[in-house]
């Protein structure tokens, strides 16, 4: 059942949830931290309004530098710039920064441990229309080996835009990935957020998922579906994919005894993997990946496109079903 | 800095000859580096460590010390023997370049030298992170520089123009690009592999000033370097024609040099070669 502690919205499985993108999360996240920190700075690459950065931008013209469309530049400048004794938050779209900019990112940003915070919003298929050159659904998989990086996906607007306030607190690089489409906004103030530690939104024992981004509302609903054809499933919100919460990964897994991975992201390389690559090291468990499998994105609806690349509802209990026989035979 | 009389001139010729051979020996005890860019860079180095920066060897971390970024990080031989020379660690330490557990890495890093400034090697990435800090410096209204050493190969690099358009945009005056025009880059000539020429015209169609001088010439460097402090409202491009592993006769204008190992007797040869121009300094030297 849902957990009390996690504070989630009552109206949680009505169709009719407000909805907000994950990116509004950080427009607001980011002004709330640069109150309090004066050495904060967005820098922009020619997307002020679709990275939500109007509001800061207003507020603190004088902190907001705009670079035009150098994604590469937007990354080394920023590692120049945190040298200098700010904190950058550098925007775009996950598919230029992180993405174009991977080297910078990797070289002057975080082997040279400066304390940028990488901004990617429109990640994952949901984007939509833009078709698959616009849709990051690497980003995750080009990040996690990279030894000093803090991954943080939020689940709804309320989620990113604590992370952006925590983001701004934590000392060195992160990236945070967020989506351009809305979402149900089903935590609220009071649910706990903590970079690195896990929230698990719904007990169960029969079979785990791990999720993380909006997807977890998706997880949820398959779980609340699944509950009255009597299965028991734990939902965990892995919204920091590194460092991994291994503890929560474990505990999941003991508890359970197979697990279902989330993810709005190539299965290969994302949050799966990580949980995965913990598991088999500590508590090989029967797992099932929910993701993008090996394809690129394409134009459509973004329901459409999560319904296409099998991360709806239906696919994600089709999946834990898929887990719970495969760990009942066994 | 102002005007430096002949013998302090002369006194910075003998260290940019002891740097150069700092250079040789680091290289051959290594088994591997590059010569020619630093062979070619040492009396910009030696001007720039003993003359021009604001800095403290033993404050390397000094608030208001000027900030020098390397952008061609290969060429980090002649800063580690700058700074071994300026007093930031043992001299001796320099026999350490790119061994395991080394602080004198192959390619810098700023994490585990201080005073190295900057993560440098991938080529193109100095002046955009030089450009940030000089932004940086701009919004706290300091009155430190930032100077970038970069090579001439690495303006083939994208990232490198969007700084400059960058540098250009936001008049950063406290910002001094060093260019080692050398005309030499792994695979050849310059102008061979992808021309860069009109150079200065490029600079200056990006609304940046241009000063261009003698890079072996170490009165030519300490005027030029002067010359930067007293442009205004645009970022600093000082291109420094070096003759790439300048010091060592076989080495000089031969791309082959950039980097490759020593055959057994080159590494000596280039010592002796270095220990004559010395002694002939020095003898100069006392004269004055």
């Amino acid at each position: 059942m849902i957990r009390k502690e996690a504070r989630l919205v009552e109206n949680l499985l009505d169709p009719k949830i407000p909805q907000k993108p994950t990116r509004d999360g950080y427009g607001l996240g980011v002004v709330d931290a640069a109150e309090k920190d004066p050495n904060i700075v967005v820098v922009c690459a020619d997307l002020t309004e679709s990275t939500r950065n109007l509001d800061f931008k207003k507020r603190f013209p004088d902190r907001f530098i705009q670079v035009g469309v150098h994604e590469q530049f937007l990354a080394a400048g920023a590692a120049g710039l945190a040298m200098g004794g700010k904190i950058p938050f550098i925007t775009s779209y996950a598919m230029f920064c992180p993405g174009r900019a991977w080297e910078q990112v990797r070289t002057n940003i975080c082997l040279n441990e400066t304390n940028v915070k990488i901004v990617g919003s429109h990640a994952g298929v949901s984007v939509g229309p833009d078709g698959a050159t616009h849709q990051a659904i690497e980003d995750i998989a080009i990040m996690r080996p990279i030894p000093n990086i803090t991954i943080v996906a939020p689940c709804d607007a309320v989620e990113a835009r604590k992370a952006v306030v925590a983001a701004a607190r934590w000392e060195g690089p992160v990236y945070l990935r967020f989506a351009r489409e809305k979402t149900p906004v089903f935590t609220t103030d009071d649910s706990p957020f903590e970079i690195g530690k896990a929230a698990t939104f719904r007990s169960g024992k029969d079979v785990a998922i791990v999720a993380c981004g909006s997807l977890v509302h998706n997880a949820l609903l398959a779980a609340e579906e699944l509950a009255e054809e009597g299965l028991d499933v734990m939902v965990v919100n892995m919204h920091t994919v590194k460092p991994l919460d291994e503890k929560a990964v474990l505990h999941a897994a003991e508890a359970c005894g197979a697990i279902v991975t989330v993810e709005e992201h190539q299965i290969t390389g994302g949050l799966g993997g990580a949980v995965a690559e913990c598991l088999a090291k500590t508590h090989p468990t029967i797992q099932e990946f929910v993701g993008v499998p090996n394809a690129f994105g394409e134009s459509g609806a973004p329901t459409e496109l999560i319904r296409h690349f099998g991360m709806d509802v239906p696919a994600i209990k089709k999946a834990v079903k898929k887990a719970h026989k495969r760990k009942t035979k066994a | 800095m102002g005007h430096l009389s002949d013998k302090r001139i002369k006194e910075l010729e003998v260290l940019a000859n002891r740097l150069r051979r700092h250079v040789i020996e680091m290289v051959a005890h290594a088994g591997s580096g590059h010569q020619g860019g630093p062979l070619g860079m040492a009396d910009v180095f030696a001007v720039l460590y003993f003359e021009a920066l604001k800095h403290d060897p033993k404050e390397p971390e000094w608030e208001d010390r000027d900030r020098l970024i390397l952008s061609n990080g290969h060429t980090c031989p002649i800063r580690y023997a700058a700074m071994a020379e300026a007093g930031y660690f043992p001299v001796e330490e320099l026999k350490t370049l790119r061994r395991l557990g080394t602080r004198l890495q192959g390619h810098p890093e700023r994490t585990k030298l201080p005073g190295a400034e900057t993560t440098s090697g991938p080529l193109g990435a100095g002046l955009a992170q030089a450009a940030g800090l000089a932004y940086a410096a701009k919004m706290d209204k300091k009155k430190w520089r930032v100077f970038c050493q970069t090579s001439d190969g690495e303006h083939e690099a994208g990232l490198h123009w969007e700084a400059m358009l960058f540098a250009g945009k936001n008049r950063l005056d406290n910002l001094v690009c060093i260019v080692d025009r050398n005309n030499i880059q792994i695979d050849g000539r310059t102008e061979d592999i992808m021309p860069l020429e009109p150079f200065r015209e490029k600079y200056e169609a990006f609304n940046w000033h241009v000063l261009e001088c003698d890079g072996n010439n170490v009165s030519a460097v300490v005027d030029a370097l002067e010359a930067t402090k007293s442009l205004f409202d645009k970022p600093i491009c000082l291109v420094t024609h070096n003759v790439p592993g300048k010091g060592v006769s076989y080495m000089e204008n031969n791309h082959l040099w950039h980097s490759q190992p020593f055959k057994p007797g080159e590494a000596e040869a280039a010592v002796k070669e270095l220990d004559e121009t010395r002694a002939r300094l020095e003898t100069e030297l006392a004269k004055l």
